[in-house]
């Protein structure tokens, strides 16, 4: 699998080495290091944004007596399903100047909004998409963590917060982290909403040289820059990360909800407000469209196959992501050696790059090596894989640093072997964590719009292609029934898990 | 269970009867592939919108009987695709709305030369030199503009107006694709590499602002983020259908031979790794066919490119236009106009 997720850096130096000396000058041109600098920008507050905005809020829903609080998980984790392309233009057709909620506020005398374009637009829309990455695996840890922990904090006389600080946060570091990490790869890979909101990091660069002159390999010189950051990141979270342990000696017990009081109302519309932002702009602009479209009687765009298909493939890369990503986990956690983390990182790299680089990557590899599987579904779900195995990696190494090895050990002095002892014992510990990185894949897998265009069988045809086929000729009330349905089908996942956790704790 | 019966009797008589059956089976296989040489599908790889194209395919395969296969998708995306995939590329023919595009694949000696009978179609303007490609529709690049904001007789005629300082902060371009590159090249090739660059850095000192598609450029208009933009025509007409004759945004049509109103195409090209050549060849013959021409005339708000069709009522008639005179294969390369959009700042 590692030799896998290698395709596209590997592809991009390749590309990249066709420039020869003149890489350096591609690189070294001021837009480039405008670009550069944005991009670092960008990436750094979006990220510790989503971990401002994320913690509190999965804290309130997993530990605090906020109502409906399953309701509230489903609605947090929604924007991760909003395609980028889709949120960008939502975004702007509601936001910018003369836009739907100008259109509405201008009764009440607003004459001109804040405009959205720029920095501070692209901050607030790709930590709006974002953050749930941070969220979904919080959720997933806070469900893990022993309470005893925390119990014995607060009877030796700690507040709760002082608890919550010292005791539950670091307690959350490695979930923290991987969300983190999944959040900054999305930025610096991130084209649809910031070159709409006109906030030029390298990706759109990157992509401007493919479209204006299909100049391969300027743009996979630009795209070297991203390999180098992630490799930052993933370096800095390697060097902090320690030998510090998340587990205990005990059976973890569900833990209490903490009584909010008069608070838990007012944390109700705290948690409704920034799931409106990232989900509730999209849906409120879907709605209007299908209404539009429904009022007219035109073509709704949509058929039951496509939704099939849709969940088909994601479902099916949702799995084989999980099952690459447990070994390379499981070796990188349990075996202390030098191979095992450094394998484990290397399958960050690819996950920084703009989609059609690791498009073309997989379209040069694919069609060139093994023509029989090329754009066949197997080969789609493969591509999905590589490109999301990063999401399902952090949250299982999170439940993995979180199963005591003892409980492992124990089994095997009883007489279980390896295998046997990962499927009945540990594998079920780490259930939480799995599906959380399972369902990351699934919701940035029913979006993903790119490898689908080059890659999917033809005529398979997925709830973003659909989309994509009606937003690109305007014809928005065809657009608005499939991106209901992307969201409907990504809700109904999202509870689907939460049920069955519940049902096995 | 007949089957069963004869599975378990294993004489020898059976094994000759197999062998019978085998070696029918070969030769029914044999048969099978020959015949499948002429039905084979062709596969086009199609960077035009689906929702405008599929009538037209469908129709193509009904009447000739070739089964079609078509992947949809970005035209930039599709061409990389084809380059990247080399020898192998599935694709008989590459189909977009993108001139550049065209003149990539041609440039990387992708496109193999189509007939004389099918080039001819078309005036000598709207196809590859080297009879590589041909273009399909035309499309005019037309100053699109909010009828609040704008009374179109007051709109400029000439595309060189438009850097004037009064324009400062109220146009939009899509510098990114699909139309404003080649209209670059086409200012460089009739005025020359140092104009083209000043007209470039005194449109760059309007600020104006910079849209990633044609659907945001046109939204920003409607909703007079901006008051006009430098477009392809045809865009418009999409929003019509979409939001009904009250959406307040309308084109500006160059009359008078301006380089503004510098007319495009979509056009198509066989692929030198296409595994069915023929029907590829046949399937462009077809687009140039005048049942063709009139579905884009009438369905896609483009201009057909053959004589004798006429264009929807509601575009100007072609030779009203008087459209500038440019060979559409001495702009298809866009590398020059990418790095003079580049170092003026227009684009990243």
């Amino acid at each position: 699998m590692t030799a896998f997720v290698l395709l596209p850096p590997a592809y991009l130096v390749l590309r990249a080495a066709s420039a020869g000396a003149g890489a350096l000058e591609v690189l070294a041109q001021p837009a480039a290091v405008a670009a550069l600098a944005r991009t670092i920008l960008l990436t750094l507050t979006v990220t510790s944004t989503c971990v401002v905005v994320a913690v509190p809020l999965a804290w309130l829903v997993m530990r605090s007596d906020i109502p409906f609080p399953r309701m509230l998980l489903a609605a947090l984790a929604l924007p991760l399903a909003v395609p980028s392309f889709v949120g960008g233009y939502v975004m702007i057709s509601a936001l910018s100047p003369g836009g739907l909620v100008q259109q509405v506020l201008q009764p009440l005398g607003v004459a001109r909004l804040p405009s959205i374009y720029g920095f501070w637009g692209a901050w607030a829309v790709l930590s709006a998409l974002s953050y749930p990455y941070v969220f979904l695996q919080v959720c997933a840890a806070l469900r893990r963590i022993d309470p005893a922990l925390e119990d014995a904090s607060r009877s030796l006389g700690q507040t709760a917060f002082a608890t919550f600080r010292r005791v539950t946060l670091p307690l959350l570091r490695p979930a923290v982290s991987a969300g983190g990490i999944l959040v900054a790869l999305y930025v610096l890979s991130e084209f649809g909403a910031v070159s709409m909101l006109r906030y030029d990091t390298l990706t759109p660069l990157v992509y401007v040289r493919y479209a204006t002159a299909f100049d391969r390999t300027s743009a996979a010189v630009l795209g070297l820059p991203l390999i180098g950051l992630a490799m930052l990141l993933v370096a800095a979270d390697g060097l902090t990360r320690g030998t510090a342990l998340y587990h205990t000696r005990s059976v973890a017990r569900t833990p209490a909800r903490r009584r909010l009081g008069a608070w838990r109302w007012v944390a109700f519309a705290g948690c409704l407000a920034v799931a409106a932002l990232g989900a509730g702009v999209p849906l409120a602009v879907t709605t209007y469209w299908l209404v539009r479209g429904v009022q007219r009687g035109g073509d709704l765009g949509v058929s039951l196959s496509t939704v099939e298909h849709t969940v088909r493939a994601a479902g099916a890369a949702a799995l084989l992501t999980v099952l690459a990503a447990l070994p390379l986990v499981w070796v990188s956690v349990r075996h202390r050696g030098r191979l095992g983390p450094v394998m484990e990182r290397a399958a960050y790299l690819g996950q920084s790059l703009p989609a059609i680089t690791i498009a073309l990557a997989v379209v040069f590899f694919a069609a060139r090596y093994v023509p029989p599987l090329y754009q066949t579904l197997g080969l789609l779900v493969v591509a999905y894989a590589v490109r999301f195995l990063p999401e399902a990696m952090g949250a299982s190494r999170t439940a993995l640093l979180q199963v005591n090895p003892s409980s492992e050990e124990a089994a095997r002095s009883l007489g279980a072997g390896a295998l046997r002892t990962f499927a009945r014992v540990t594998a079920p510990q780490m259930l939480p964590g799995v599906s959380a990185g399972a369902l990351l894949v699934f919701l940035t897998a029913v979006k993903e719009l790119p490898m689908t265009l080059l890659l999917s069988p033809i005529g398979y045809d997925t709830l973003a292609t659909r989309i994509w086929t009606a937003t690109s000729e305007a014809q928005f009330s065809m657009a608005a029934l499939p991106s209901l349905l992307l969201l409907a089908t990504s809700t109904l996942a999202v509870l689907m898990l939460v049920r069955r956790e519940e049902h096995s704790s | 269970m007949s089957r069963m019966g004869v599975r378990m009797t294993r004489g020898p008589q059976v094994r000759g009867l197999a062998l019978l059956g085998a070696m029918l089976l070969a030769s029914a296989l044999v048969l099978a592939c020959s015949g499948d040489e002429e039905q084979r599908p062709l596969t086009v790889y199609a960077g035009r919108s689906e929702l405008l194209m599929k009538p037209l395919l469908e129709q193509f395969s009904k009447d000739t009987g070739i089964p079609i296969k078509v992947r949809y998708g970005d035209g930039t995306d599709l061409a990389l695709g084809i380059l990247e995939e080399g020898r192998n590329s599935p694709a008989d023919v590459y189909l977009t709305q993108d001139v550049g595009a065209l003149g990539a694949l041609q440039a990387e000696s992708r496109l193999t030369a189509l007939p004389e009978s099918t080039l001819t179609r078309v005036p000598a303007a709207f196809r590859s030199p080297d009879g590589q490609w041909v273009g399909l529709s035309g499309r005019a690049r037309v100053i699109v503009y909010n009828t609040d904001a704008i009374d179109p007789s007051t709109l400029p005629p000439t595309i060189f107006d438009y850097t004037k300082p009064e324009w400062r902060g109220r146009l939009g371009i899509v510098p990114r694709s699909d139309g404003f590159p080649e209209f670059v090249t086409a200012l460089r090739l009739t005025r020359g590499e140092a104009f083209a660059r000043q007209w470039l850095l005194d449109l760059k000192a309007n600020a104006p602002r910079i849209y990633p598609n044609n659907i945001a450029a046109i939204t920003a208009v409607k909703n007079r983020e901006i008051e006009a933009a430098f477009l392809n025509h045809y865009y418009l007409y999409r929003f019509l259908a979409e939001e009904g004759p009250g959406f307040k945004v309308r084109n500006y049509y160059f009359d008078n031979g301006d380089l503004g109103g510098l007319f495009l195409v979509s056009g198509a090209g066989v692929l030198d790794s296409a595994a069915n050549p023929e029907a590829g060849r046949r399937f462009i013959a077809y687009l140039l066919e005048k049942s063709a021409q009139e579905y884009f005339a009438a369905q896609t708000h483009e201009y057909p490119l053959v004589a004798g069709v006429a264009p929807g009522a509601e575009l100007p008639a072609l030779a009203s236009l008087k459209t500038p005179d440019i060979d559409l294969g001495d702009i298809q390369d866009l590398r020059g106009s990418l790095e003079l959009m580049r170092t003026t700042g227009i684009i990243p």
